[in-house]
């Protein structure tokens, strides 16, 4: 794996970068704007999110995927959303990642409206399934986004033999998807979603449809991963020890209404190994995420 | 060892039925050399009484072998033999200079052109339709109906009424032959292509829009390969189609040349081994272009990662 020295003076680092070819400039903002005044100390915030709701009607009557949900997360987090079916936490990240809309509230992303960061291309978005393009080889499918955006074709070749590397997916170039297994077609989806270098990771349940070994190994790799390219990661979990091993912070949600009912900090050395998860910190952390899964778990279903 | 000389043509049988090409071809076979002994008898049966009758008539002595033979060579038979039809499909692809007017290749190639036209155009015009409909509800419910109703008119009725009009605006030829089976043939492409279209799933659709790809983008990197495999199963459908219009509209043309001309003459005349042996020719036809089709299909799909 390629060691790519990130920036280290991420607070000077204008967050939205020009693309080439960035033909959306009039609905992003050209010039990296002052931060906004929630910013903290750390660097300007990635997520800012005030009194979130959103209702969906249905056949069946309102359902509150979101309610009232406040929630503040610093650029290079590594943050984990857990909680039961329902709780909206997948919600949560397709709202900030404008697939969906909330019915109320105020959403910050990277400084801009949701809409203006998904145009920006802000962030990649890694689903449960690969959603590789079938017909497409691995390379290709690595520069679809590239082409989509504009890159040219030797930076696109360029970008591509870099993150396939990032992923340990070199030599697969010219595969088609189903030649590979599942855990090295989400390698691949998260190497697209890498691929334009964007502030954010967002990620659904990415490692949801894998078995325990190759979890555990992914689960590394990303750690390792998100060390070296220091982005933001919003990440999707149903599993409590994954979200204590990768997590900086884990915000515990609970259904009917959705809603955050606590956040946990964690911080744990960044060296860490899978090892740690049979440490007593470790134990407690997620005997808290246990505790609070509990309270907000209704069991009349 | 009376069991050796026993099971020894036993297992040389076995090694030749699970030879690959027997086990590949063998039910093929058997259906076809079946239909052919069918198509014996019925003929025979068919055909008994007219050539019976024609010995009576001229008062000749004959024997139930003089009938069957008869019936097997009769200049216009109800129903010819088999081996009949062959020989005249023969003699009309070999017995004839290429483009000579009894030269079953030169129809072959007249109704050919126009149906290859017409299916060029009509798969294009399918395509549009689908594009259109694909994008917009509005036009998906003003269009869809009268794309429907289209296909409810006969093409028999119609195809006069098309030679007349497009005669009229001085269109003659292949052309008007080659709109007929346009019109025939876009029907298939429009349906499967709009399928097509909107195959892929929600999530390939979101990932296009996370990065913020334009509509334009989305229907050539994402909309038109996903349509690929409907396209061609449309294609194949619509080529035969293509191939049926065009004769049908060779039919009011006054049948100068063309497999349907070919086919007009033929039951105009009685000359019923000369109408089959058109018949054969279209039904190779269609196989060949349904062939081609399906090759350029495995082509396509193999660099499209097919497994």
């Amino acid at each position: 794996m390629p060691s790519r020295k990130p920036n280290i003076s991420i607070a000077n680092e204008p967050t939205i970068r020009h693309r080439p070819n960035e033909n959306l400039s009039p609905l992003a903002p050209v010039d990296s704007n002052p931060t906004p005044s929630s910013a903290t100390s750390l660097g300007r915030l990635a997520v800012d999110a005030q009194n979130i709701s959103l209702t969906f009607e249905t056949a069946d009557g309102r359902i509150d995927a979101l309610s009232n949900v406040s929630l503040q997360i610093a650029e290079r987090e590594f943050v984990s959303f857990i909680g039961p079916s329902g709780c909206g936490k997948t919600t949560m990240l397709r709202v900030i990642a404008d697939l969906q809309q909330p019915s109320s509230g105020t959403l910050l992303v990277n400084g801009m409206s949701a809409e203006q960061a998904r145009l920006a291309r802000s962030y990649g978005y890694v689903f449960q399934a690969p959603a590789l393009f079938p017909w497409r080889t691995i390379e290709k499918n690595l520069k679809l986004p590239l082409e989509i955006m504009g890159f040219s074709d030797a930076e696109q070749r360029q970008r591509v033999e870099r993150y396939l590397a990032l992923v340990n997916l070199t030599g697969f170039e010219r595969k088609f998807p189903w030649q590979l297994s599942g855990g090295m077609q989400q390698r691949a989806s998260i190497a697209r979603s890498l691929s334009f270098d964007p502030a954010m990771l967002l990620m659904d349940e990415p490692f949801g449809a894998l078995d325990e070994i190759v979890r555990d190994h992914l689960n590394e790799q990303l750690l390792k991963l998100w060390q070296s390219t220091e982005k933001t990661v919003l990440f999707v979990t149903h599993s409590i020890p994954e979200a204590v091993f990768l997590s900086t912070k884990i915000v515990v949600m609970s259904p009917r209404p959705g809603r955050i009912i606590d956040i946990i900090d964690c911080d744990f050395p960044p060296d860490r190994s899978l090892e740690i998860r049979e440490t007593p910190g470790f134990l407690k952390i997620a005997q808290r995420v246990r505790t609070g899964l509990r309270a907000g778990h209704s069991y009349d279903e | 060892m009376t069991s050796s000389s026993s099971t020894m043509p036993w297992r040389t049988a076995e090694i030749f039925v699970r030879h690959p090409l027997v086990e590949r071809y063998s039910p093929l076979a058997t259906t076809v050399l079946a239909l052919i002994a069918i198509w014996y008898v019925a003929a025979l049966a068919m055909n008994w009484t007219l050539v019976r009758d024609g010995f009576e008539r001229e008062e000749t002595p004959y024997a139930v072998a003089d009938v069957v033979a008869g019936a097997m060579s009769a200049e216009r038979p109800l129903l010819p033999a088999p081996h009949q039809v062959v020989a005249a499909f023969v003699d009309g692809v070999f017995g004839y200079p290429p483009l000579a007017p009894r030269s079953l290749v030169y129809h072959s190639l007249v109704t050919v052109s126009a149906t290859i036209l017409g299916f060029v155009l009509g798969t294009l015009f399918g395509i549009v339709l689908a594009l259109l409909i694909v994008h917009s509800r509005v036009l998906e419910r003003s269009l869809l109906p009268w794309i429907i109703c289209s296909q409810m008119v006969p093409i028999v009725a119609l195809a006069p009424i098309f030679i007349v009009v497009l005669g009229a605006i001085g269109l003659q030829g292949l052309l008007p032959k080659a709109i007929i089976s346009a019109y025939l043939c876009f029907f298939p492409i429009t349906i499967g292509m709009v399928k097509g279209f909107t195959s892929p799933d929600t999530l390939q659709i979101e990932l296009m829009r996370t990065w913020s790809a334009t509509p334009r983008q989305m229907l050539w990197k994402l909309r038109w390969p996903s349509a690929v495999p409907y396209l061609f199963a449309s294609l194949k459908v619509a080529i035969t189609i293509s191939l049926i219009g065009a004769i049908v509209a060779e039919l009011p043309t006054g049948a100068e040349a063309g497999i349907g001309a070919r086919l007009l003459a033929g039951s105009y005349y009685g000359q019923t081994v000369q109408l089959w042996a058109a018949l054969v020719a279209s039904a190779v036809l269609s196989s060949g272009l349904i062939a081609l089709i399906s090759l350029i299909e495995r082509g396509v799909a193999r660099r499209m990662g097919a497994h």
